[in-house]
């Protein structure tokens, strides 16, 4: 489902399923990136810092729940997008993105709508939990 | 520990080039494959004039291009060790397309402390403009940093 002139609060239009996050996607989204903080990819920093392993970086999970977003929302009606990183994802984590329409409005001239947005993993423990407007 | 001291400080502007190769090589690693970012035409059907960047790239633009990706954290003695990423945001106001040259100036907006001194929590904002002097974005982030307690 896309995002039209038609839709209204309560409609779930986000929801997308990624694969398994391996050591091999944290490094490649180092370079990718450009955030070389070592705790996502160098496991004897991670140990050193205090955690049992690396772990994704906030922004490849938001990268995630931002493909899932312009799957169904074109990106040029993308007005703001924030997330808040509720947890650490892990390793393997599967990640499954969503968005619900709460609210519709009319702002700078154009009618936009308000969405809620969650990224879980499969035990469904929420990792990102965030909003975005878009234009209608 | 960082204080309200930090609040307004800037840093050095950061000037990026948004490069064709290094905006695949995101794509590829996040198995992206909507063709707005892929193919021309499909950008141009979507209303782009050139080809469009996916929503959280500014923040990797502006940590690819930087001299020292990590400048605010020695700058304001943190140790990148009990840094984690709290919150981010995007504001957009206009496209930003492959081939733009874009100007990121971030500056410290809040220092709040949290849990009697555990954390800190800093607030970043950052304006962005492209080559034209538009003002294509505004990010916002929150940097939780895990200090470390007297006992």
């Amino acid at each position: 489902m896309t995002a039209s002139g038609d839709i209204k609060p309560g409609d779930r239009i986000v929801q997308k399923v990624f694969p398994p996050i391996t050591r091999h996607t944290l490094a490649l989204y180092c370079g990718a990136s450009g955030d070389h903080n070592p705790i996502h990819v160098d496991i004897d920093f991670a140990k050193a810092a205090g955690f049992p392993d690396v772990f994704a970086h906030g922004m490849l999970v938001m990268a995630y729940l931002g493909q899932a977003l312009t799957d169904a929302v074109p990106p040029p009606k993308l007005r703001s997008f924030a997330t808040r990183f509720v947890s650490i994802t892990q390793l393997g984590a599967r990640l499954t993105c969503e968005g619900t329409v709460t609210e519709l409005f009319a702002e700078a001239g154009e009618r936009r709508a308000r969405l809620a947005l969650t990224t879980r993993d499969e035990r469904g423990e929420v990792k990102l939990d965030g909003s975005a407007v878009i234009a209608l | 520990m960082v204080d309200q001291s930090a609040v307004g400080r800037s840093f050095t502007p950061v000037t990026a080039r948004v490069e064709p190769g290094r905006l695949r090589y995101f794509l590829n690693t996040l198995g992206e494959q909507n063709p707005v970012y892929r193919n021309a035409d499909a950008a141009r059907a979507a209303g782009f004039a050139g080809m469009p960047v996916p929503p959280t790239y500014l923040f990797c633009l502006e940590m690819m291009d930087v001299d020292d990706p990590f400048e605010m954290f020695s700058a304001l003695g943190i140790d990148l060790a009990r840094v984690l990423h709290g919150e981010q945001s995007f504001v957009y106001h206009a496209p930003v397309l492959v081939g733009d040259t874009l100007t990121f100036r971030p500056r410290v907006a809040s220092v709040t402390e949290k849990k009697g001194g555990a954390m800190t929590l800093i607030g970043i904002r950052c304006e962005v403009t492209n080559q034209d002097g538009v003002h294509v974005a505004d990010t916002a982030r929150t940097i939780v940093v895990r200090n470390e307690v007297a006992s």
